[in-house]
């Protein structure tokens, strides 16, 4: 037997959402990568008929998404958790003005925070805009259920929002196919009394979103994806997106009420199923927000007092938090050393952070990237990360409390493409405001953590067509800084010049550290040169070592073993390239005093 | 065959730990079964370590495995192996690659790599297989077949035929990369089978 591939397929949450969009009839999408929400743009961009684009912020994304809806076709915006954030000025004007075509916003949360920085449950953002929220729980449910966001948004004029978290995106199962429905035509239509929303007309909206979400919520009552699962009278499980799921597999036996639409809450339903159990429970990662909301309905439900509020969730936590005699043993962890992600053999990253590891008294602004790693030892050269573009601005703050103390001390570091997201008004601040940082825009010309998406500067579009590549030291100098300085990071010796010398100015400096990325295809594609360690010549001084490299690795001798090798005795061990992974950057070479590594000939 | 089963698939970034999930994945759906599978993205794919979560059954909810219930680990690393025991039970059978790759504290000198993990689940009754995949890779001759030859191994455990899976490779994998990684899956499977 063979698995139909025509009208079943097995795909991720995002593959099944970008399927669902394209089948759902969009004509505009547009977004900025996030984990765990960036393949959807991706597939989305393989699709015939579609407009897809990485934009450079989810501001930016949402209002492209709504202008297209101002246009008459369905638009879709994706984002991740924290990207909703940026998004949110747009996001709550746009619930007043409504829609034309079709308007769903995914959002993409991470509970656990797997690659993170905060685990922010944007369910909250469904209360706080007033926008209905249609909520998954795996993949075949994800794309069938995007089809209904784009109806709620026609039928009741608003946009609708779309959560996932990081258990549906990233999580594959078998679902169903059909063909796509036809695109609305595009046409200019205006209708200033409902976009244009100056308090005049804002107020008469206004009026209308509460007409609407009352309206939504009669609908939630009837809503197929709000449905009971007749089981034991004795509990009641009311759960919700990847939840779901697990008390389906810690109570099989069990009622429960499945909200495929988790705001607003079909209340007559809620009651109606708490009377018929005996005990209510109420199931969902991250915060109370059911819960609460059931709560102040007047009903009673037991929740986050024995379900944790931190972290994912899954079937065997539920199953503790709620019947911890029925657990089993099971084995303790072994205390093992911890292998986190670290930057690449080759990383352009590491050249400039190895520089700034080198000035101890300099605080390090960091931001949203690859290079948040350079945080962990042995570079350990990161102070602060906060949020995308805050490197700068958090550095700008830093100097104006410091002052004079802190001259010579205060850099920002971030990515080319964390730059374009939201790191330019902060550099506009900077030079406006006066303050005296060094801003490094590390440019590897990619979009590198999530998986080298294309950006305003890589020169291409999603689908790989030529654009327009911005052009960084033309953009400083219009903004006003007067000290732009390009450095090739690989070049270590010159690289911690440049350090040094910006960061002593009195005025605000920018350094443009300019290298690909080394898993970018032309440059896994590329020749490279290869180090070797030259053992004759190593001292095991380790200065190599502080490179955190991961093609160099530490190899530690007795005494015995170091005379034997014809070193002194009290020589700890000797460094050693692993030839295969070494991509000849060269930044070893450069630290090593002795000689001892060593391009490799030719053959 | 069994009804329902649980496989967890660990290493370490960039080991191909998502195509061999995915290829057993296939041969799962291939025989009738429903199945989900959870992978972690993002930022642990920088030489961290990567875990794959593969669940199978006549109706999958859950995309996790409980701890104590996985019935098959796929180990590409001898710590990754190590790392992830409470998933498993008495009744488990771990396949590891043999091969240890460092991390950042071992390379540094920092921490030593702990020795004799194989006899933390030989002491605790666990049935563990080594193999060293990246040899059994090296003999067909392609050094990135070493996943492949996992999934070989790990096939001895699961009550599918060897054609399933070859099948799944024929209609999966690039076209000239699939009989070397036929090639690898059969020595893969021949290396658990003498042990």
């Amino acid at each position: 037997m063979t698995f139909d591939g025509k009208d079943k397929l097995w795909l991720s949450g995002n593959e099944a959402i970008a399927r669902g969009a394209w089948e759902a009839g969009v004509s505009v999408a547009s977004g900025y990568p996030g984990t765990p929400s960036t393949e959807i743009m991706e597939y989305l961009s393989s699709y015939e008929g579609v407009y897809t684009e990485w934009a450079p912020n989810e501001k930016v994304g949402l209002e492209v998404a709504i202008g297209a809806s101002f246009a008459g076709v369905r638009a879709f915006a994706t984002m991740k958790h924290v990207g909703m954030n940026v998004a949110a000025d747009p996001l709550f004007t746009a619930a007043y003005t409504g829609i034309r075509g079709g308007l769903v916003i995914l959002t993409a949360d991470d509970p656990e925070m797997h690659s993170s920085q905060n685990e922010q449950d944007n369910r909250n953002y469904a209360f706080a805009a007033k926008m209905p929220m249609i909520e998954p729980s795996d993949p075949s449910e994800a794309k069938e259920m995007l089809a209904l966001a784009f109806e709620l948004s026609e039928e009741n004029d608003t946009p609708v929002l779309f959560r996932i978290t990081t258990r549906v995106a990233h999580v594959k199962g078998v679902v169903d196919t059909a063909e796509a429905r036809e695109r609305q035509e595009a046409s200019i239509e205006k209708m200033p009394a409902k976009f244009v929303m100056l308090p005049g007309n804002a107020r008469v909206r206004r009026a209308e979103i509460e007409k609407r979400m009352a309206a939504l919520k009669q609908k939630a009552e009837t809503l197929v994806e709000n449905r009971i699962e007749q089981g034991s009278a004795k509990r009641g499980f009311i759960t919700a997106g990847v939840s779901y799921n697990y008390v389906k597999e810690a109570f099989p036996d069990a009622s429960i009420l499945k909200l495929g639409m988790v705001w607003p809450l079909p209340e007559k339903k809620i009651k109606e199923f708490a009377a018929s159990v005996d005990e209510l429970f109420v199931v969902e990662e991250l915060d109370p927000f059911l819960e609460n909301h059931i709560k102040a309905m007047g009903i009673a439900c037991t929740g986050k007092e024995l379900i944790p509020s931190q972290g994912e969730l899954n079937s065997f936590i539920v199953k503790k938090s709620i019947e911890p005699q029925s657990i089993g043993k099971v084995y303790e962890p072994i205390d093992l050393p911890m292998r986190p992600p670290n930057m690449c053999a080759g990383c352009p990253h590491r050249g400039i952070f190895y520089g700034l590891s080198r000035m101890k008294d300099v605080f390090v602004s960091g931001d949203i990237g690859c290079y948040t790693l350079g945080f962990l030892p042995p570079l350990s050269a990161m102070d602060s990360c906060v949020c995308m573009g805050a490197s700068v601005t958090v550095a700008h703050g830093m100097s104006k409390a410091l002052g004079e103390k802190g001259k010579g001390k205060i850099v920002g570091i971030l990515g080319d493409s964390t730059f374009m997201h939201s790191g330019i008004t902060g550099l506009v601040n900077s030079v406006y405001n006066e303050n005296y940082t060094t801003i490094i825009i590390v440019d590897n010309r990619t979009t590198a953590m999530t998986g080298h998406q294309p950006n305003p500067a890589s020169g291409s579009t999603i689908k790989g067509e030529a654009a327009h590549s911005l052009n960084f030291e033309k953009l400083c100098t219009a903004i006003g800084v007067k000290h732009i300085t390009v450095v090739n990071p690989h070049d270590i010796d010159a690289t911690r010049k440049v350090l040094k010398d910006e960061v002593a100015r009195d005025e605000v400096s920018v350094i443009i550290s300019r290298a690909p990325c080394v898993l970018l295809p032309e440059e896994i594609r590329r020749q490279k040169p290869v180090y070797f360690t030259d053992l004759e010549n190593c001292t095991g001084c380790q200065a190599c070592i502080r490179l955190g490299c991961p093609a160099i690795s530490w190899n530690p001798l007795t005494p015995e073993e170091a005379l034997a090798r014809g070193y002194k005795e009290k020589q700890k061990g000797h460094a050693m390239i692993n030839e295969a992974q070494c991509v000849g950057c060269g930044q070893c070479a450069a630290v090593c005093k002795f000689e001892a590594i060593t391009l490799k000939e030719e053959n | 065959m069994k009804p329902s089963g649980n496989i967890l698939f660990s290493g370490v970034g960039g080991q191909g730990i998502l195509l061999a999930s995915e290829i057993t994945a296939y041969a799962l759906l291939n025989s009738g079964y429903d199945a989900k599978k959870s992978e972690v993205h993002g930022m642990a794919q920088r030489g961290g370590s990567v875990v794959a979560h593969l669940r199978y059954g006549p109706r999958v909810y859950s995309p996790l495995i409980e701890p104590g219930t996985a019935d098959i680990q796929v180990a590409f690393e001898m710590m990754e192996a190590a790392r992830y025991l409470p998933f498993l039970n008495q009744d488990s059978v771990v396949v590891v690659n043999t091969q240890r790759i460092l991390p950042p504290a071992v390379a540094t000198g920092k921490v030593a790599y702990p020795d004799n993990l194989m006899a933390e689940f030989e002491n605790r009754g666990i049935k563990v297989i080594g193999i060293d995949a990246f040899d059994l890779a090296k003999q067909v001759g392609n050094l990135r077949t070493a996943n492949v030859a996992m999934v070989g191994a790990m096939s001895c455990f699961v009550d599918l035929d060897t054609e399933v899976f070859l099948h799944v490779i024929e209609t999966k994998v690039k076209e000239q990369f699939r009989d070397i990684n036929k090639k690898a899956f059969l020595a893969g499977h021949e290396a658990a089978q003498a042990k």
